[in-house]
């Protein structure tokens, strides 16, 4: 049973320019235990998504439709209160860019502990203290370095305490926004080492936002691609990488090199995605797809199973009979 | 052999720390960026630049292009010795190389126009031509980096451009004096996949075009492998590997870079690869080790159980196998 299910999300932002239809029908699952990745081009609304699961999104965005199931219960008909008691210790996020928003005036055990504290105000100082020790560990940075103030971490070990934070009270479900992005590529496999060996030594289950569609393929069972707003493929990594069914994902992939396949050259997507505070009306793709129907500029292609577990939606793909 | 288009001899640039405590008598602590570097790049050729950040790729940059001085060695381009180049000669130098910086929210002025910013450089070098033939040099630099219609594109200010856009227009700025030599610094890093190809490309097209040369720096060895012909590794301020991409990618020689071409992320699932994950980050240039400056964190010396020599003797950077593949490390081998 899926321990997380999103059904039909749709998020808005009121700003200046107008609503901004930031996540518009999105439909996902994650079961407990698995990583989940989701990958799309920068403004898609990868954080936006995310974010709603645990209702941490900015002020002015309102979702104003669907369903988000954890553990069977709608998080969306929950009151604040009890979102509270759901955040960190259920759900938690390791924010995108947050190892560079780590307070410079307060040493890195104090923030940890902080954290512990903030929700689960009984535990005894002792407790916390011998609990950062632990966590530090976990994360593979010596305990000694909890007086350590983060200037003094290089950003591979910043990230290391963000994920220490993000597991500070047990959670079963991790949201890592972009955690490697802009980290050198040694820290970047050790991070992802760590995020791998804990999510199976700790059983936890994991939503892995990147744009690197590599990084997705090392690290996650399923993946989900998005684009504008909407969700137009998911299935396992295998049968998204081998046997992309959405024009978009199989341009997306051509943008990566591969150094034990042929050297192809890389081709783009010439360009851009569409406004999302006036989407078009059909397909979102369409402006940049190469293999565009007539049909797909005026309506919305349906999100269809092309094969078990794999979904896409795209006008010229046909249902597969399961 | 055709003379190379830039030659670098014993390359030396070291920083004086800043904020460090001077005391009275002692010289300030002096940050090693780069040391002793050599190599040649010839003519019409990529030559990528990988590594670790702090590893001094920018630095080494700076310095060819001679933004910064260096503290000892030499810088020929054309054959000529341009280290020490002062005034005029050094601005006459600035428009047969040109920079293209990874940022390019920092390196173009938001306060000026993508025409001005583009008749700046025309304005310095040709202060004699004429306000019309500006005009067209403008445009013709705009449109081919792919910016259309450049009369309209060219009233922007750089605030409305998109990532791609902006980076296009830092293209179109470091070729608008048609320069023989570009140094790219990141240049793609910044941008969204489906935009970074199209950069690449538009970079690969002009160099067919007018027979450029140039050095890209990159921390991403899938893209030197894409786009390079040769590829120098560096660490901590020296060459540990240079070769032929192919021979750097795939027959790598030093446990540095074999470590490095471990870990390069692929976009296939359930490849069985065996990383070689080094431990911590690279160490500082304020000390730098005795010896070999990688063994601290060399998986093959612990193989070896630690032979003496790399601790007491730095490592020359010397052929193997062929003469164009350079590697220092005393147990060099193929993996
Ligand atoms: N606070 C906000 N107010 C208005 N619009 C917003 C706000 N935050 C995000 N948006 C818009 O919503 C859309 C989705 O943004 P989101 O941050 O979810 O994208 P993303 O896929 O995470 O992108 P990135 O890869 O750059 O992190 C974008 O068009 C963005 O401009
Ligand atoms: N102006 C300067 N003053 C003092 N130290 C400097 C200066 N510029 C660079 N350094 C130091 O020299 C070393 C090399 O820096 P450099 O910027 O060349 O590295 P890099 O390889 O370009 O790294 P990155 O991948 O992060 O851009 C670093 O230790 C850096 O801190
Ligand atoms: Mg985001
Ligand atoms: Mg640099």
């Amino acid at each position: 049973m899926a321990l997380l299910e999103i059904i039909d999300l749709a998020v808005e932002f009121k700003s200046r320019a107008g609503t901004v239809h930031a996540v518009d029908g999105v439909n996902l699952y994650l079961e407990a235990g698995k990583v989940l990745g989701i990958a799309g081009e920068s403004g898609c609304g990868k954080t936006t998504t995310m974010l709603s699961i645990p209702r941490l999104l900015p002020r002015n965005a309102d979702i104003i439709g669907g369903k988000i199931l954890f553990n069977t219960e709608n998080l969306l008909l929950k009151s604040e209160e009890d979102m509270e008691k759901i955040r960190w210790r259920q759900i938690s996020v390791i924010f995108q860019g947050a190892m560079n928003a780590l307070n410079p005036v307060k040493t890195i055990g104090s923030q940890i502990g902080e954290a512990i504290f903030h929700h689960e105000p009984r535990v005894s100082r002792a407790d916390v203290s011998r609990r950062t020790s632990e966590l530090l560990d976990m994360v593979g940075i010596a305990s000694a370095r909890s007086s350590s103030y983060p200037h003094e971490f290089s950003g591979g070990m910043r990230q290391r305490v963000m994920i220490a934070m993000a597991l500070a009270c047990h959670p079963q479900l991790v949201i890592a926004d972009e955690p490697v992005t802009a980290l050198d590529v040694m820290v970047q496999a050790q991070i992802l080492n760590l995020l791998k060996s804990l999510c199976a030594q700790l059983g936890l289950s994991m939503i892995l936002i990147s744009h690197d569609l590599s990084v997705i393929a090392e690290t996650c069972q399923r993946a989900a691609i998005m684009y504008a707003g909407k969700l137009v493929e998911q299935g396992r990594v295998e049968q998204l990488f081998n046997q992309p069914a959405h024009p978009y994902t199989q341009r997306l992939l051509r943008a990566f090199p591969n150094i034990y396949a042929a050297k192809k050259f890389l081709v783009g997507i010439p360009g851009y995605p569409p406004n999302l505070v006036n989407p078009p009306l059909g397909c979102r793709f369409f402006e940049r797809c190469h293999v565009r129907l007539e049909q797909c500029k005026t309506s919305e292609p349906q999100t269809i199973t092309v094969e078990p577990d794999h979904l896409a939606a795209c006008h010229l793909l046909r249902e597969t009979k399961q | 052999m055709n003379s190379p288009l830039v030659r670098v001899e014993n390359l030396q640039v070291m920083f004086a720390m800043r904020g460090g405590l001077v005391l009275p008598g002692k010289a300030p602590k002096m940050i090693h960026a780069l040391d002793g570097i050599s190599f040649d790049i010839q003519r019409g050729e990529i030559l990528a630049m990988v590594g670790e950040s702090g590893c001094g790729k920018t630095t080494l940059a700076r310095a060819i292009l001679r933004l910064i001085t260096p503290s000892a060695g030499k810088i020929f381009f054309n054959q000529r010795d341009i280290t020490l180049l002062k005034g005029t000669s050094l601005r006459n130098l600035r428009r047969h190389m040109q920079m293209i910086f990874q940022d390019p929210y920092e390196s173009l002025d938001p306060r000026q126009s993508i025409y001005e910013l583009l008749e700046e450089p025309l304005l310095i070098h040709y202060p004699d031509i004429t306000q019309n033939d500006r005009e067209v040099q403008v445009f013709k630099a705009l449109e081919a980096s792919g910016l259309h219609p450049a009369r309209e594109i060219s009233a922007r200010y750089p605030h409305h451009l998109s990532g791609g856009q902006r980076q296009r227009v830092a293209i179109a700025a470091a070729m608008i004096l048609e320069p023989e030599f570009v140094v790219t610094d990141e240049p793609v890093s910044m941008l969204d996949v489906s935009i970074r190809a199209e950069i690449l490309k538009l970079m690969l097209d002009l160099r067919d075009l007018k027979n450029l040369t140039y050095l890209f720096i990159t921390h991403d060895l899938s893209l030197a492998w894409m786009i390079s012909d040769r590829i120098i590794v560096l660490y901590l301020g020296k060459i540990v590997e240079i070769g032929s991409t192919q021979d750097v990618i795939h027959h790598a020689l030093h446990p540095y870079t074999r470590a490095l071409v471990s870990v390069i992320p692929l976009p296939q699932p359930g490849i069985q690869k065996q990383q070689i994950i080094l431990e911590g980050d690279t160490p500082s240039p304020l000390d730098i080790p005795a010896g070999c400056r990688f063994l601290l964190r060399c998986w093959k010396w612990r193989q070896l159980n630690c032979p003496a020599v790399c601790k007491e003797k730095e490592p020359i950077l010397q052929a193997y196998g062929c003469e164009s593949h350079k590697v220092a490390c005393h147990f060099a081998e193929g993996a």
